[in-house]
């Protein structure tokens, strides 16, 4: 078990590396030379030069990727090529938004589909369970501007409850008020989950409900509650734990979506205009975080899945 | 259920790998050939013809999907006015509510959203038709070509493959947008290469899959060369979950094109497309002057994928697994 984890571990690295590799040469290969771009009308011959040393441009590809990747590791992602301020600066100014906005919908979104997969599970065939599977298998295969343009029609054009923007500080704010600022956010991106994790752990639990032990308490009159909570649900927990993690690492690009779709601050706008603006430093530094953030819940996805099934651990 | 019987037991296979993870619907699906007394004398030597009759809900997806492609195709041509045109240009303002001669109102430019989203079907449907195809031309091709290849060459790819799986698709869109700008080629042939990972993937297993199956090894030992191993003996057996499989794929990547567009990274203003319309439009709900602007084109782009995903499901329940678990 160790020995797999351990060799989970050693692949996910080998992954970082790889994906650190594609994300500094993808933005290699621009076209035109970053010194005139960003020097613009002051591009004389010293000026360029002397710009391509300070960003270490001159220095021989693999050079500046290792110099580059030290920097990330040590916290150091270089200064905004259009703005001319440090990245982390930038960062620090807008992370809170993606990280309250995507926590708060783990948190509420996740228990909520669970509950309501494992509940539909309690009782397949039943109109409650029909209208769920119906509903959700519609909003998979929908786009989450979508679903944020329903939300908006119900909760802001019918109901005149609030506006279809985020505006305003988080300054200060309690938890409920957190939720009541990023409601339509956070609601879009329950929803997106929802589709998904309703479906997945409903499924898991059904595949546990079909094993003979299960039939075999349902023989011995078990009732059904006490059966899958206590007999399908334990078993059926890695796989909904896979489920789980990697419909969180969906939700790195769903918050893309919804910090434009509502024009709130976050990282995600800032990665959008760093394209825009053709900023590569901040591409690779904001760009490797959101694919580290990805690796890692995969990652838990995939040892949540070994840890929870012993026939993954022993392959034939 | 009855198509089992129809299929010769070399197909009995494919409802696992569609499905991928095993869980319950598969036991339910799964039929024991016997069963339903298929005599093996009979078994054809040509691959079974599909038998697809759709359900009511298969039907309500062909006949969506329908409309949309005959928009796509004629759209241009009924339009009442061109995608760039003004309906009324003594009476410039913004997000008019719809009104005679221009049913669903007018965008953020005055232009008409209906003549809009008829010329954006054209425009989404084929970019994304076009990037799922070509994902399928190169996954196809390296993923059963990595099959029958040895070990070492197979490693190799499949290693490459992985790294690229495992970034988010949207990441890998945006660094190639910001490396070489955006335009209906390179959005094309972006999506065309992300999605051909996952094509890769499933070809390649089903390509390992039917390798070491007995009508295969039986061809080895008769001295066939690998282009008859593939023309003659994988493709047939593969070609039925990939064609399901398909469908599936478009769905994602007209998401992946509509959702770069809406970052305002796919296709570009002026010219309509679903998403950017989406995009364009986004002022009429913060001012809360309207819905309709910014509901139309993902209303569109909604029904598509739904009712594609509607002829998958369908199709796919009929062959025994259910393909569509995997979204």
């Amino acid at each position: 078990m160790t020995g797999l984890i351990l060799r989970r571990l050693g692949i996910g690295l080998v992954t970082v590396l790889a994906v650190s590799v594609i994300i500094f040469f993808g933005t290699k290969i621009l076209p035109g030379d970053v010194a005139q771009i960003r020097l613009g009308q002051a591009a004389t011959e010293e000026n360029v030069a002397a710009f391509r040393e300070r960003l270490g441009l001159d220095r021989p590809y693999w050079q500046q990727y290792l110099g580059w990747l030290s920097n990330f590791l040590r916290g150091d992602l270089g200064i905004s090529l259009a703005s001319d301020v440090p990245i982390t600066n930038l960062i620090a100014d807008r992370y809170q938004n993606t990280i309250i906005v995507s926590g708060l919908t783990a948190l509420i979104g996740v228990p909520v589909s669970l509950m309501l997969g494992i509940t539909a599970a309690m009782f397949p065939g039943s109109l409650y369970d029909r209208v769920l599977t119906f509903v959700s298998v519609s909003l998979v295969a929908a786009p989450e501007f979508f679903t944020a343009t329903l939300l908006v029609l119900l909760f802001v054009f019918a109901l005149d409850l609030g506006n279809a923007v985020v505006v305003g500080s988080t300054e200060g704010k309690g938890f409920f008020e957190l939720i009541a600022h990023f409601a339509l956010p956070i609601a879009t991106l329950s929803f997106v989950i929802a589709s998904q994790l309703i479906r997945m752990s409903r499924a898991a639990v059904l595949n546990v409900m079909s094993s003979p032990y299960i039939e075999m308490a349902i023989l011995k009159g078990v009732p059904r509650g006490r059966i899958i909570f206590r007999h399908a649900l334990l078993n059926a927990i890695g796989p909904i734990v896979n489920v789980v993690a990697l419909n969180l690492a969906y939700l790195v690009t769903g918050v893309i979506v919804v910090e434009v779709y509502f024009a709130y601050p976050g990282l995600a706008t800032l990665i959008v205009q760093g394209v825009q603006s053709r900023d590569y430093v901040l591409i690779q530094g904001l760009g490797m975080i959101f694919c580290l953030t990805y690796v890692v819940l995969m990652l838990i996805a995939d040892i949540a899945a070994y840890a929870s099934n012993p026939r993954l651990r022993h392959p034939k | 259920m009855s198509n089992d019987a129809t299929l010769p037991p070399s197909t009995g296979a494919h409802p696992d790998l569609i499905g991928g993870l095993p869980d319950g619907e598969q036991t339910e699906h799964f039929v024991a050939p016997f069963e339903h007394g298929v005599s093996f004398d009979e078994l054809p030597d040509a691959p079974p013809k599909a038998r697809f009759r759709p359900s009511l809900t298969g039907w309500i997806g062909i006949v969506i999907v329908a409309f949309w492609i005959a928009i796509a195709v004629f759209g241009p041509l009924l339009a009442p006015y061109g995608e760039n045109d003004l309906p009324f240009p003594d009476d410039y303002s913004e997000f008019q509510a719809p009104r005679e001669g221009a049913p669903l109102g007018t965008d953020v430019e005055d232009r008409d959203i209906l003549s809009r989203i008829m010329y954006g079907a054209g425009r989404t449907i084929g970019i994304a038709f076009a990037a799922t195809v070509m994902a399928y031309a190169l996954g196809v091709v390296l993923g059963i070509g990595a099959a029958v290849s040895g070990p070492k060459v197979d490693m190799v790819m499949s290693r490459i493959n992985d790294a690229f799986l495992s970034l988010p698709t949207i990441m890998l869109g945006l660094v190639v947008v910001a490396a070489v700008g955006s335009s209906i080629p390179v959005l094309i042939a972006t999506a065309g290469l992300i999605y051909a990972t996952v094509v890769f993937r499933l070809a390649r297993a089903l390509g390992m899959e039917i390798m070491v199956m007995d009508f295969v090894e039986a061809a080895r030992a008769r001295g066939e060369g690998r282009w008859w191993i593939i023309t003659r003996e994988i493709w047939p057996n593969a070609a039925m979950p990939l064609i399901t499989d398909f469908g599936l794929r478009l769905i994602y990547v007209i998401l992946f094109i509509s959702s770069l567009s809406f970052l305002g990274l796919g296709v570009q203003p002026p010219q309509a497309d679903w998403g950017s319309m989406v995009r364009e439009n986004l002022g009429a709900l913060q001012y809360g002057q309207s819905i309709i602007p910014v509901l139309a084109p993902a209303l569109s782009i909604a029904t598509l994928t739904v009712a594609i995903n509607l002829i998958v499901d369908d199709v796919s329940a009929q062959a025994g697994g259910r393909l569509s678990k995997r979204l």
